[in-house]
């Protein structure tokens, strides 16, 4: 599917008087979704940064329908959603946009459940690896080594990679996404909604305040990701496995950004030693090739 | 309408309330197994499947999912339902009070069990009570006519008041007891339960960019949003007695209203409770009355919205005694709540029947008479 920018909705979905942080990952994410799925979605938001931010009451900073929901419960409360709108013939998605503590940890079970039961919805996860809201604790998806106020010498446990995880379900589609890569991700959104059943996007989101980097730099870390191999962008579409362009181009170790790059931007990983960055390089390369076999397939 | 028959069938409880669910045609069901509550869903499971009743029946991986699926229907206008006992209740019990804090209008069978450890599948009421707090209006059955009637009452009721309501049907001793039943012609039902309003607590729509549930700008909006809950509650009191008018009419059978008294207009002495063990109670009553005792009762048809006008009647009886199959750190729930309500009479609380151990008439007629006697504790557990 192709598009010009030129012709994307002019209309703004995030508006002033949302409470984002300068240079929010995740807003940016959230600029996107409304101008592919704007119109036609209702958002299903748990706690997270994403619900705090959304402005105050009885205003909003956030220009589509939004559902505040419990922590854990948003796939199963868009589930809900999406059976109504079955039921009364309403046209439109039930769309989650739940952060990565709310996906990979305590919302895991019902996102499981959601994909086995292959409910028609569209889950995002907006990924800034760890609990930002409360004050950056690590979560599931922080990834190693990486400073948080709850892993104060780096943690020690691996990333949990929960786009595969959904992938391992069989569900419809599932795709990784990189907010300096918006049309990418927009595309992404469009094809989610073309598809009857669980769709889930993987939506790599820096965060400034917590991984400890200089607000402006929200894109450049982001896309420094994606050219360090980080970060692979990737589709699952019904059963067929890809690479999207540009990690296609990382494939190849050799057109890859040193992997230091990456993390010298970040305070979160300023207390690497030169031995563990070593083995941070080898996580990444051990991800590529299982990325590259499940692409062969 | 004579034309209309009505159909008299033996069903058990848990059947009855699938019945009453199906003819209230939902469009959202959402369920997770536990006992003794599985075949209420298991029952419109076989509906939806024949396609008898045209709803989606989601089977969900927990009960916390359960909850926030009809949760999420409700809220997007769909009339929703789900039962739940025991552990499933309190594994959803963030959803639960998430639900009435929304104000969304799901109805929600309690098939009431014992809370472990240790495992244990009986009846007991502190499953049901514990939505107490949470905005739930809460009503218990005595029959399986009676569980029958509450569901569908509860659909308009919840409807109306835009709370969720929870009905409560004794584990086993009703939910598994066959009893004669009346089921209304659907036409008639269809009557009494016109189709939902979808745009009631919020439009939730495509296109309408409205937000619920975000931070307020002031803590005050919030504060009254709850206080709005409360007063819901004072509210539903005549809309309960109402609907159970109008069904009264139009089913040729009602009830009192929040709580049914029982010879009590002459009576010096009243016994209180809620449930299934009612009935058994009531056989006391009889027999203490043919050995001349002044005694009456009071059901609590009702525990949400509290009765407090009915229960406040019970200052004039010379000894009260509430009977709680539940059991607290502090006594019996009922007592407590009874009693927050008097000024002058005497009361008892009797906790009993507690994890399921068999409480029966004999039982109400032996404690009855012990406390008559004066031989019994404000708060006293029997086993």
């Amino acid at each position: 599917m192709s598009f010009r920018l030129d012709l994307l909705p002019k209309k703004k979905y995030v508006v002033p008087g949302n409470a984002a942080c300068a240079g929010c990952g995740m807003m940016i994410g959230l600029k996107i979704l409304g101008m592919a799925l704007g119109e036609e979605s209702v958002l299903v938001i748990p706690a997270s940064c994403a619900s705090v931010v959304q402005g105050l009451a009885p205003k909003s900073g956030v220009a589509m329908p939004i559902l505040n929901v419990p922590f854990a419960s948003s796939p199963a409360v868009a589930t809900g959603i999406s059976e109504a709108f079955k039921m009364l013939g309403v046209k439109g998605h039930a769309v989650v946009w739940a952060g990565d503590g709310g996906t990979a940890d305590i919302g895991f079970a019902a996102l499981s459940g959601a994909a086995e039961r292959n409910s028609n919805i569209i889950y995002i996860m907006y990924d800034n690896e760890a609990y930002m809201n409360t004050g950056i604790q690590r979560s599931g998806s922080t990834p190693r080594t990486a400073w948080t106020t709850t892993t104060p010498t780096g943690k020690r446990e691996r990333k949990k990679d929960v786009a595969l995880l959904m992938a391992m379900h069989g569900v419809p589609y599932v795709a990784t996404a990189n907010i300096a890569y918006p049309q990418d991700f927009y595309r992404k959104l469009k094809r989610a909604a073309e598809i009857q059943g669980f769709k889930f996007i993987h939506l790599y989101t820096p965060c400034p305040p917590g991984w400890r980097f200089d607000p402006a730099k929200t894109v450049e870390v982001a896309r420094l990701a994606v050219e360090t191999g980080a970060w692979i962008l990737w589709e699952y579409d019904n059963g067929v496995f890809k690479l999207n362009p540009p990690s296609t181009v990382y494939a190849d170790k050799s057109k890859r950004r040193p992997l230091k790059d990456y993390l010298k931007l970040q305070g979160r990983f300023a207390h690497l030693t030169e031995e563990e960055i070593k083995a941070l390089e080898e996580e990444v390369d051990a991800k590529w090739n299982t990325i590259l076999k499940l692409a062969k397939l | 309408m004579k034309t209309l028959t009505v159909q008299r069938t033996a069903l058990t409880g848990n059947y009855a309330v699938a019945y009453a669910v199906k003819m209230a045609k939902p469009h959202v069901i959402a369920a997770y197994p536990i006992t003794p509550q599985t075949t209420i869903v298991e029952k419109l499971a076989e509906f939806v499947e024949k396609g008898e009743l045209n709803a989606s029946f989601v089977n969900v991986e927990s009960e916390f999912s359960a909850m926030s699926v009809v949760y999420g229907a409700a809220m997007a206008g769909a009339r929703a339902f789900t039962a739940t006992s025991s552990h499933g209740l309190l594994y959803m019990y963030e959803a639960v009070w998430w639900t009435a804090l929304s104000r969304a209008p799901v109805v929600m069978a309690v098939v009431t069990r014992t809370i472990g450890p240790p495992w244990n599948i009986h009846v007991e009421h502190n499953d049901i009570l514990a939505l107490r707090d949470s905005g739930w209006i809460i009503a218990m059955a005595e029959t399986v006519q009676e569980a029958f009637d509450l569901t569908l009452q509860a659909f308009k009721i919840a409807e109306t008041v835009v709370l969720p309501m929870a009905v409560g049907v004794d584990g086993f001793i009703l939910s598994h007891a066959t009893e004669p039943v009346e089921i209304p012609p659907q036409e008639l039902v269809d009557k009494f339960l016109p189709p939902r309003r979808p745009d009631v607590p919020l439009a939730l729509r495509p296109g309408n960019a409205i937000t619920f549930g975000n931070l307020p700008s002031d803590n005050r909006i919030h504060a009254r949003h709850k206080a709005a809950i409360y007063q819901a509650h004072q509210e539903a009191k005549a809309v309960i007695t109402q609907v159970d008018r109008e069904y009264g009419k139009m089913f040729g059978r009602g009830y009192q209203g929040l709580v049914e008294w029982y010879k009590a207009s002459d009576a010096k002495y009243i016994a209180v409770c809620t449930g299934a063990w009612c009935s058994d109670a009531k056989d006391a009553v009889d027999a203490l009355r043919e050995r001349g005792v002044p005694i009456g009762l009071m059901r609590l048809r009702f525990i949400r919205p509290f009765p407090r006008e009915e229960v406040e009647k019970l200052d004039q009886y010379d000894l009260v005694v509430v009977y709680d199959r539940d059991i607290t750190p502090a006594g019996g729930i009922l007592g407590i709540e009874v009693k927050s309500a008097l000024r002058r009479a005497k009361v008892v609380n009797i906790i009993a029947g507690i994890a399921g151990v068999d409480f029966d008439n004999r039982n109400f007629y032996e404690t009855l008479q012990r406390a008559l006697e004066g031989k019994y504790r404000d708060v006293e557990v029997v086993i």
